[in-house]
């Protein structure tokens, strides 16, 4: 099933013409319209005319984070607000907020992106969708809600939070797909089983969830214990909101590349060999409101431009690995908290969820403490064995991370539930 | 019947940090229930509360519905008198048939003797060769 068939399926040729036209306009305007890129390519020496074809696209410099943070609230803007319908803004975790705009178009091309998407991961017309991503300043919740709309689906937008109430309209409403983030079907598979809901039993069929890195091994988690298919889905609200998602082949996330130009690069923002990782660079080709060239989006993945099984050429982009400023420096070593994660899901005497402590000691050296919680069944009245255990997990984590934690294994229920975003890392050092 | 010679030890799991041995005795004391023997083996972050309680499976219960994590182990209770060499005999009893102890805690009772709590590798070994001796606790914790 395709949403938009000739346009999934273009030859990878015509994709690349289009592309190509798109990013010259695309330059033209922003040098145009945007004071920010026209005193960027001056900055750079760059001229609109010397960006002839896709690979000119180096040319040009990154935009960053802080761009948008030093240009708050309108510097990045390319149209007059009179011609933006709507704002969405970021909370500001890591700093200052981010405001991002949308002309009816951007909003359009957004809706439309993700109602592909959403036909190539299976969900289609005939699905009740429960949609528990925030709404609000938060893409994820009306990005999901127009889309699913304007599919054919039905929409409850029960928004995060509440879990009893998401358990009993799901039971009530026959709820066939689930939208939320990773660590929150966690909670909700929790919450339902201490609470005697065998999901299983429900009319729940699949999820997709996103707007933080997950693993292979929680996916698996995830479906052995409500019986549910789990897709990922993949978007940042610089971007728009929730973009993409993996199609059934489960293989990767189906970038729509008529829309938007991908690159990885690596830390030095060089161009990474075919297949490795790095961080995912965006270009929009058609965002009005606010275009961005060559976004740096944090995000850690692989490309790959095989054309799918399903049918579609357009690249996919795999899960994501971690968010480039996730990264821990943990004496000298990088760490990705989802390394971890990818570590802990394979040892099945602990649970799903982990905190990662991080603290200096006096000698100045580093120190990473994992906890995580014991599963029942692994109870063992020897403290040798949980010993053993700690040391089991210790050992395993050295050899993916190469750096030593110390492994806590805690009573079951007794660390931090998230019902949004997880934020797992407590960084207790001093600098 | 060697399940009747078998006592049911309560084991809990607790994270070593300040509140947590009164949280575990505070449900047990709310259910009238009485700790006969008991003992911490604690190992840095954490530690295991093992104890012989009268009313083991309400003591079970009420721990578990806290949130514990709690299992019943198999233990053997032996009686020897409060007298030099009582835990000798029995080691040496168990040793010489090749059964390792896995852990052991005693307490007294009465006015001369001692309730000694083995965990053993072979419970029923130990039960047949302790049987002989005629040391094996056969009394109801209560």
């Amino acid at each position: 099933m395709y949403w938009d068939p000739s346009i999934e399926k273009m030859p990878l040729k015509d994709l690349k013409a289009l592309q190509e036209r798109r990013l010259r306009a695309l330059v033209h305007l922003a040098y145009e319209y945007s004071p920010f890129y026209r005193r960027r390519f001056k900055e750079a020496g760059i001229n609109p005319w010397d960006i002839r074809g896709l690979e000119d696209l180096t040319k040009l410099p990154f935009t960053k984070k802080q761009d948008l943070r030093d240009n708050y609230p309108f510097g990045m803007f390319a149209v007059p607000t009179s011609q933006i319908v709507r704002f969405h803004a970021s909370s500001g975790t890591t700093g200052k907020p981010t405001v991002v705009g949308y002309t009816s178009n951007d909003i359009n091309v957004w809706v439309e992106s993700l109602c592909r998407s959403l036909i190539a991961c299976g969900v289609s017309r005939n699905d009740i969708m429960q949609i528990a991503y925030g709404y609000g300043l938060f893409t994820g919740g009306l990005g999901f809600h127009y889309a699913a709309e304007r599919l054919g689906a039905t929409v409850i937008p029960i928004s995060a939070g509440n879990t009893q109430r998401q358990i009993e309209l799901m039971k009530d409403l026959h709820t066939t797909v689930l939208a939320c983030t990773p660590s929150y079907m966690l909670y909700l598979a929790e919450f339902a089983s201490n609470n005697g809901v065998d999901l299983r039993e429900t009319k729940l069929r699949m999820g997709i969830f996103g707007a933080e890195p997950w693993s292979e091994e929680t996916r698996k988690r995830i479906e052995e214990k409500t019986g549910i298919d789990a897709f990922d889905v993949y978007g940042t609200s610089e971007l728009s909101g929730p973009l993409f998602t993996e199609c059934v082949e489960r293989n990767g996330l189906h970038v729509w590349a008529d829309h938007f130009l991908i690159e990885i690069v690596d830390e030095n923002g060089e161009p990474v060999g075919e297949g490795e990782r790095g961080e995912l660079v965006v270009t929009t080709l058609t965002k009005e409101a606010m275009p961005l060239i060559r976004w740096k989006t944090g995000d850690i993945t692989i490309m790959e431009e095989e054309k799918c099984n399903c049918g579609r050429t357009h690249p996919r982009i795999m899960r994501i690995l971690g968010r480039a400023d996730d990264m821990l420096i943990v004496r000298g070593v990088n760490v990705f908290p989802s390394q971890i994660e990818h570590v802990l899901m394979q040892i099945p005497e602990v649970g799903e969820h982990y905190m990662i402590i991080l603290d200096r000691a006096e000698s100045g050296l580093d120190e990473m403490t994992i906890q995580v919680e014991l599963a029942e069944k692994a109870f063992s009245d020897k403290v040798s064995d949980i010993l053993k255990l700690e040391e089991k997990i210790a050992e395993k984590l050295k050899s993916v991370l190469n750096v030593w934690a110390k492994v806590e294994v805690v009573n079951p229920g007794t660390l931090q539930r998230f019902e949004g975003k997880a934020k797992r890392v407590i960084d207790r050092r001093k600098i | 019947m060697k399940e009747e010679k078998i006592i049911k030890q309560v084991s809990v799991f607790v994270e070593n940090k300040p509140g947590r041995l009164a949280a575990v005795t505070e449900k047990l004391y709310e259910k009238g229930i009485n700790i006969r023997a008991f003992t911490i083996a604690e190992a840095g972050d954490f530690g295991i509360i093992r104890m012989v309680v009268d009313k083991t499976d309400e003591a079970y219960k009420v721990l578990k519905d806290a949130g514990f994590t709690v299992s019943l182990t198999n233990v053997l209770g032996v009686e020897v008198k409060d007298e030099p060499g009582g835990l000798y005999s029995i080691a040496k009893t168990l040793a010489d048939a090749n059964i390792n102890i896995e852990y052991v805690y005693a307490f007294t009772f009465g006015r001369d003797k001692a309730l000694i709590i083995l965990r053993v590798d072979d419970i029923s070994k130990a039960i047949e060769v302790l049987e002989k001796e005629n040391v094996l606790f056969k009394g109801k914790v209560e």
